[in-house]
Parts: structure tokens; C-alpha cells; sequence
């Protein structure tokens, strides 16, 4: 009988086959995409959250476990596990090591992400070509790999897995790892968890999925109906303001749309509605995009003038330009009028001291709501440029309660043989917000847990065919 | 309505391929359906920025916004086609981006070949490469076996101990070969002298520094973009990463310069000390042309014959398959040459030596006449563009993004 089955295909389901396999379990994973979307949301990331003490090769000064704790502490204001967190934590500090062994190439942060350098070591072609190192890995180390094969039923008998199903086909495994994902492809499921808003709208259904069209959280629902422990609000996700033209699935990062700092952001009836300098970018880029899902049609548009040109990322696609606001009002479908009203307040209101986009300047607005309290400039310069933005959801929170074993509980009991790792779990350590490569911290030290800790029951219940009832 | 008319001829001249007149600057000049295609995909590259670490092209990339004619040519010269940024490639097909950097690449490259080819009017010999190669081939092999049907009477002859200048006499060589040689030199100068024109001139990074000039000397000569930007290697088959590719072109490099040498030297022992062909085998000074092309011609037999391996294995996606017959042609006619030349060497003092002598020298004729119009243009320009890189890295960086 098969030692450990791994359901999922992304960055935790890896690092549990692969460690797994390292401790001498037969292991077989079953990834629902076809091989050539194979990875999940893992093909999309670009960088792990790492403590460490010294500069190292990729990774500039110090960031110590305590510095990263109340990094994290901020981020999810107290809605995490401090054990399980700093677990996490010291596991970034000395899992590299064993990355690069299965193949993984860091490389310096990238130009643009200098706020990055110190924290955050970046995989060599992002994501997608760590999960290419990590299948070769696996493949060369005897993992067998199943993909287009989306498992649709856990068999679970008192708490105990048992058999996965894939339709009428019935894979059975001493221990089970389950890293599917969240459910953020499910447009379903959105739909209800953001029902309709005041104006009859249903918000979710203007939202692009950044990630995996494969993350449809069949399993969290099957776990949730076979009454696993979960944690977590359903309606809660990770979610940036992205360009409008996004594909549905699978944008990735780069349809982020990084100017708004740098301008002012209206909805369709041409009103500004948030504060667009309260912080530095790479700190209030997520709540942007559940900023724009409470617009009505769950759109917005960043304007811009010629003097950002240059200041940010440069967008996948180019924004309408114009060489008056009026113009540019026109082609972004806006009520010229109002529009000229909401840019000639805001420009009035612009109290111009030193601009500077590397520190909180002194530019800010006076006598208007809502107020923009840094980087406030008139917009005056000729071209202009209007970027029209939509929700587009990362993550899920929704997942499985779970302690530091990764053991799938029932009612407080925690399963033997069954774990989960990834966007399954993580929100034991993050229970809200987010902060750039936390993620694949967590992914990776769970994921490895969860695969040792498999292959170590499977070790123990010997070569008995059947699941030892405990 | 004189400006119409300018208008008009150049459009032609476009339409036609050509490259632009001195009146137009370059960057005015509209993109072609390969460069538009390019800068389409670096734009959105340029948002994602994930393979900044494996090469010289997307450190490049982040230093502009935006992609004209200049910067796509530039670009994708300096792209190696080593094919990891395709396999990393998060919106590499079937994604609806369709990003294939270096497919696009590839396009391009194939097209500035011919753009930049002298007299422009062989440009197209680029396209028919295939056919080009072979009838040179036919060209060289004819002429000389006549050439020496007609002089000796027979392609068989009593041994004449490896002289043979006694087939063809030595000044009648330096006469065939000099101007094809000078023409060569001639062509590949004015080509990739138009190209650094045109790829530096917008941002005036013309200016060359020994410094600059010493790194891209030396990322040359050591294939620096053919490790992957860690080392391992490239891409062929699949996303595994080998170095098979880097070490059989360095010995295909080495193995021609070697040989290349070899003539150098030949030439300075005869016009300089008078010792004249065939020289000795062995480890004397005299015998230093033997050694040097019998070491350069086995890395000449071993470094194409790999390089054909990898390119029939190659994963069809990573470049531009149109330009195939190209790369084979070029490879089978190195190996040819060196293959030839060894067999001359081996039996230099048998009654076959005029027919060696002359498979030899129609294979090199062949190998010489189509290098301005073939496989070896990629490095005259990649070199260029390299140099180019290491101007470029060493300017301030004008855009402010990311200070945050």
C-alpha cells in the first residue's frame, strides 16, 4: 500500500512529497491541473520570507526571528498562533539550504523591490521555475505524479483518512497530506460569500482570480462537511486593486497597477474615496483592492499626470491618455463635469512642500475629504493617464484548524494519519492581512512538517494493508 | 509635395525590408510584426521582472519603459536563447499573455541578420540560407576539384610527401582566398558597424571604456549567458538545465580560432621566415601550425557535432524553427572543414592528397564566402550588443521607481 498520498500540486504539496520521500516513504501526488499548469498559486510567487542573522547570499544585514514576529504580529493584528508563527519563522532561517538541494536558484531583489532585499530572498524565475525544480526533484528522487487528477472526496472513518476518490476511482495511502488551496477560483462560492450589496450588485462577480483557475476548495468543503475544525470567515481573502483588463484567471503580479500613491483615484461617478497617500505603496497595495470591490460596479480609475511617468512599476497595459483632464474624463466613460469638480478640489487642496516617493513627505492636501496625506500633488502635467482597476482576489483564509503536527482535527481530536499544509492552513499564522513572502514561508515549513509527519506514521503502521484503527 | 514623395520611397524601402535612409531617424521608423510581437511581451515583462537573474536582456529591459525599433534590436541580441525564461515563465503559453521571450527573440534576431546584411541586396540569402550553404558547397567542391584536375591532369598522383603547394601552387591560393577573406571582413564591419549605429545612438552609449570593453570581452569568451545566471547551465530538451551547450560551443569557438591560428601562423612562417608548407608533425617550432590545427580540429569536429546533438533535441518552442536549416548548415559546415582537413592532414603523404586537398579548400571556400550571410553573423551582433550591456550597466539608471 501507498505510504503517503499528497493531494495538491503547489509549493506545501512539494516540500511534504519531497520530504516524505526523503524519509523514505513511497509517495504519490495528485495535482489537479494538467502538467502544464501544474503549481498553483506557488507558479506565481517570487519570494520567500526568510529570517536570518548575517547578510547572506541574497539577502542583505539582519531580520530576526523577533523582527519578523512583530512583522507578522502587525500584519494580522494579533489573529495569529505565536508558536506555530515562530515556527514558521525559524524554519525560513535554515530551509533554504535545502531548497537549493532540490534544485532552487535565488537571485538578488528584484529592481523595483529594494524594500524587499533584506527580507525577502527571490527564487531565481519566480515561482513557476522553483515548481519546476522541485517536480525534476521529485520525479529523480522515485515521487510518482499524477496530474489532471482533482480529488473530489476524502474517505474519512474516525478521523482516520482513508481513500481519496477522483470520481469512481479510489486511491488509498497509510497518510494522507491535503494541500490544495483555498477556494479563491470558486466564482460559486464567491458569489455567496459576498452576497449582493446595497445596490443589487454581486460584487464577486467583477472579480479576477490573480492565481490558479484550480483552487475550487472542493476539498475544504468536503473537510467542512465531514466536520473538520476550520478557522477563518469565508467572505475574507487577499485582495489588490488590479487593471480592469486582467484576464479572469491567472494575471499573476503583473497586472498590479502601482501609481496610485503617486495620483488620485476616483469610482464611476468620477468621486475620490480614500486616502491615496496614507502609507507607502508595497504597505496599503492590499486593501486597495477591497477598497474598490465597495465601489459601485467594483471599479475605480488611478489618475495620473507626467510627472509619475518613470516613479512606478511599469503596468502590463497602457493606461488611456490624454492631453487634458476633461479629454481623459471622456475616455474613461466619466461624467466630465464631475470629474473636473472632484480634480479641481483636490488640486486646489494641495499643499506642495518637498516632494520626495522614498520617504512620508510633506505633501498633503488641506480642507478636502478624503484627504491625501502624503505625495500630494497637483495634477497639472500634461499627458495624463487613467488606469481603470478591478478587484482581483489572491488567497482565501478560510482553512483547517489545525496545531503544529498539521493534524486535520474533529471536534478538538486531531487525525493520526491526515494533515494539511498551505493556503489550507495558513491561517493559523495569518489570520488576516498580509505581508509580501509570508506565504510561501508558511507553505514551505508546513508543508515539510506535514510531509515528515506523514511519512512518519505511515513508517509506523508497519506494511499492514489496512489502516490501523486507533 | 517633394516630402510626399520621400515619404513614399521610404515607406517602399520599408515595405521592402530595407534599412532606413540616413533622412529618417531609426527610431522613427515603424515596427515590424516581429517587433511589435517583442515589444509587446517585454511590456509585459517589464511588469513582472521575474528572470531578472538569469541574463544580461531583462537587467536591460528595467531600464526602459518602453521598446522601439533600436531597443527591440539591441535586445534581442543580446538574448542568448538559452531558453529559461521560457520554462520559468509564468505566462508562457497556454496563457493567454503567449509570453516566448526567446522565441520572439529569435524572430527578431533572424530578421536583423538580413536587415543589417552587405549589400543589403543578400539580405535575403539569410532567408534561403539553406540553399545558399549548399550551393557554395557545390561551388567550392567543383571549382577546386577541376582546379586540380586541370593542373595535375588526375586527382590521384604519386605521394608527394604533404607538399601541396605542388597542387596548388601558393600564390594562386593567396589570390582565391585574400579578397574572399578582405570581402568577409568587409561586409561583417559594415553591418555591425550600422547596427551599433543605430542601437546607441537614441541613449548615446557609444562611448566605449576599457572597463566596459574588458567585461564584455570576457562575458564573450566565457559564455557567461549560457550558464542561466547560476551557473548550471541553459535549457534544451526540457526545463533541466545543462552545460552541454556552453562547453561544445566553446569547443566549436575555440577549436575555429585554433585553426584559424594555425593559418595565422602558417602565413607569418612563410612570408616572414620563409619556411614554407607542409610542416612537421611533432613538437618543434616549425611544427606549430600542424599542432595547432590538429588540437583546434578536433575541437572543431567534437564542438559542432554536440551543437547539432542539442539542436535536434532542442525543445522547438525555445526558438525560431525557420531558422533551423541556418543553424544546421552552419554547424555541418564547420564540422566539414574541420573533418576535411584532418583527413589531409592524416594523408597528406598518399596518392589522395589533391583530392583531400581539394575537398578541403572547396569546403573552407564554401564555409568562407557564405560567413557574412549566415549562422556566424549572431557573433558579430551579440557581441556588439553585449558591449553595449556593459556601457549601459555602468550609466545611472534614469527611472526613480521602486525607491519605496
Amino acid at each position: 500500500m501507498l505510504d503517503v498520498l499528497i493531494i495538491g500540486g503547489g509549493n506545501a504539496a512539494l516540500c511534504a512529497a519531497l520530504m516524505a520521500r526523503e524519509a523514505g516513504a513511497s509517495v504519490l501526488v495528485l495535482e489537479a491541473a494538467p502538467k502544464l499548469w501544474r503549481g498553483g498559486n506557488s507558479a506565481h510567487t517570487r519570494n520567500l520570507r526568510c529570517m536570518h542573522d548575517a547578510p547572506q547570499d541574497v539577502l542583505t544585514d539582519a531580520y530576526s526571528e523577533e523582527e519578523f514576529w512583530q512583522d507578522l504580529l502587525k500584519v494580522t493584528g494579533g489573529q495569529t498562533n505565536e508558536a506555530m508563527a515562530r515556527l514558521a519563522i525559524r524554519a525560513s532561517g535554515h530551509c533554504r539550504d535545502w531548497m537549493r538541494k532540490h534544485g532552487v536558484h535565488f537571485q538578488p531583489s528584484l529592481s523595483g523591490t529594494l524594500h524587499l532585499s533584506r527580507t525577502n530572498a527571490f527564487f531565481m524565475g519566480g515561482g513557476k521555475a522553483l515548481m519546476n525544480a522541485y517536480y525534476r526533484s521529485a520525479e529523480k528522487l522515485g515521487v510518482q505524479i499524477r496530474y489532471q487528477s482533482a480529488v473530489d472526496h476524502l474517505e474519512i472513518e474516525n478521523g482516520q483518512f482513508v481513500a481519496a476518490h477522483i470520481g469512481t476511482e479510489r486511491i488509498t495511502a497509510k497518510a494522507c497530506v491535503v494541500a490544495s488551496g483555498g477556494f479563491e477560483s470558486n466564482r460559486e462560492w464567491l458569489r455567496e460569500a459576498w452576497g449582493q450589496n446595497e445596490l443589487g450588485e454581486w460584487p464577486a462577480d467583477n472579480f479576477a482570480i490573480r492565481g490558479t483557475r484550480f483552487n475550487m476548495g472542493v476539498l475544504l468543503k468536503d473537510l467542512i462537511a465531514q466536520g473538520a475544525d476550520t478557522l477563518g470567515d469565508p467572505t475574507q481573502s487577499h485582495m489588490v486593486a488590479i487593471d480592469a483588463r486582467s484576464p479572469l484567471y491567472d494575471g499573476g503580479i503583473c497586472t498590479r497597477v502601482d501609481c496610485v500613491s503617486l495620483g488620485v483615484v476616483v469610482n464611476k461617478n468620477a468621486q475620490r474615496f480614500y486616502d491615496e497617500g496614507e502609507d507607502f505603496w508595497p504597505k496599503r497595495y492590499a486593501i486597495w483592492g477591497r477598497l474598490v470591490a465597495q465601489q459601485p460596479s467594483q471599479l475605480a480609475h488611478s489618475i495620473i499626470d507626467a510627472k509619475a511617468i518613470g516613479r512606478f512599476m511599469p503596468p502590463v497595459f497602457a493606461g488611456e491618455k490624454a492631453d487634458s483632464l476633461p479629454e481623459l474624463a471622456q475616455k474613461l466613460g466619466l461624467n466630465v463635469a464631475v470629474f473636473m469638480q472632484t480634480m479641481n478640489d483636490y488640486n486646489a487642496a494641495c499643499r506642495v512642500g518637498t516632494f520626495d516617493h522614498a520617504v512620508l513627505d510633506d505633501c498633503h492636501t488641506e480642507g478636502i475629504q478624503p484627504v491625501k496625506t502624503h505625495w500630494a500633488r497637483p495634477i497639472d502635467t500634461a499627458p495624463f493617464y487613467g488606469y481603470t482597476l478591478k478587484p482581483g482576489i489572491t488567497f482565501t483564509y478560510l482553512g483547517m484548524k489545525v496545531g503544529e503536527s498539521t493534524a486535520v482535527r474533529f471536534g478538538g481530536v486531531e487525525s493520526t494519519n491526515l494533515f494539511v499544509a498551505g493556503e489550507m492552513m495558513a491561517g493559523n499564522v495569518l489570520g488576516k492581512g498580509y505581508t509580501a513572502g509570508v506565504g510561501m514561508t508558511i507553505g514551505t515549513a508546513f508543508g515539510r512538517l506535514a510531509g515528515v509527519n506523514a511519512a512518519y506514521y505511515a513508517s509506523k503502521s508497519g506494511i499492514n494493508n489496512e489502516v490501523s484503527a486507533q | 509635395m517633394k516630402q510626399l514623395e520621400a515619404l513614399a520611397r521610404e515607406a517602399s524601402a520599408l515595405a521592402q525590408g530595407e534599412l532606413p535612409s540616413s533622412s529618417m531617424p531609426f527610431a522613427a521608423f515603424p515596427l515590424t510584426a516581429n517587433e511589435q510581437e517583442v515589444a509587446r511581451q517585454l511590456q509585459i515583462c517589464n511588469a513582472c521582472r521575474y528572470c531578472e537573474g538569469f541574463c544580461a536582456v531583462f537587467p536591460a529591459m528595467t531600464r526602459r519603459l518602453a521598446f522601439g525599433k533600436a531597443d527591440i534590436h539591441y535586445l534581442a541580441n543580446l538574448c542568448h536563447n538559452c531558453g529559461a525564461c521560457y520554462h520559468a515563465c509564468q505566462y508562457a503559453p497556454p496563457h493567454e499573455f503567449a509570453v516566448n521571450v526567446p522565441q520572439s527573440m529569435a524572430q527578431v534576431r533572424g530578421q536583423t541578420y538580413a536587415d543589417y546584411a552587405w549589400p543589403s541586396a543578400l539580405g535575403g540569402l539569410y532567408k534561403r540560407n539553406g540553399l545558399t550553404v549548399a550551393l557554395a558547397l557545390a561551388g567550392g567542391l567543383a571549382l577546386f576539384l577541376v582546379l586540380a584536375v586541370m593542373m595535375q591532369g588526375s586527382l590521384l598522383h604519386a605521394p608527394l610527401a604533404g607538399n601541396f603547394y605542388a597542387i596548388f601552387p601558393h600564390n594562386l591560393l593567396v589570390a582565391m582566398f585574400l579578397p574572399i577573406f578582405s570581402f568577409v571582413v568587409l561586409a561583417l564591419s559594415i553591418g555591425v558597424r550600422q547596427f551599433w549605429i543605430n542601437v546607441t545612438t537614441q541613449d548615446a552609449t557609444g562611448q566605449v571604456s576599457s572597463a566596459a570593453a574588458t567585461e564584455a570581452t570576457v562575458d564573450i569568451l566565457r559564455l557567461k549567458y549560457l550558464g542561466g545566471g547560476h551557473g548550471e547551465g541553459c535549457n534544451n530538451e526540457d526545463d533541466a538545465w545543462t552545460l552541454w551547450r556552453k562547453r561544445f560551443h566553446h569547443a566549436t569557438f575555440y577549436g575555429f580560432m585554433l585553426c584559424f591560428a594555425a593559418t595565422s601562423v602558417a602565413t607569418l612562417y612563410h612570408y616572414l621566415f620563409k619556411w614554407q608548407a607542409p610542416y612537421p608533425l611533432g613538437f618543434t617550432l616549425t611544427s606549430l601550425p600542424v599542432l595547432l590545427g590538429t588540437v583546434g580540429g578536433i575541437g572543431l569536429l567534437i564542438g559542432p557535432a554536440g551543437l547539432l546533438w542539442l539542436n535536434l533535441r532542442r525543445d522547438p518552442n525555445t526558438g525560431d524553427t525557420s531558422q533551423n536549416s541556418m543553424d544546421r548548415g552552419f554547424i555541418a559546415l564547420l564540422f566539414l572543414t574541420s573533418l576535411t582537413g584532418l583527413a589531409l592532414l592524416v594523408w597528406r603523404d598518399s596518392a589522395a592528397m589533391a583530392l583531400l586537398l581539394a575537398l578541403h579548400l572547396g569546403v573552407v571556400m564554401a564555409l568562407f564566402v557564405t560567413l557574412p550571410y549566415g549562422k556566424f553573423a549572431h557573433g558579430m551582433f551579440r557581441s556588439a550588443a553585449l558591449l553595449k550591456w556593459a556601457i549601459e550597466k555602468r550609466q545611472p539608471n534614469r527611472l526613480q521607481m521602486g525607491a519605496d
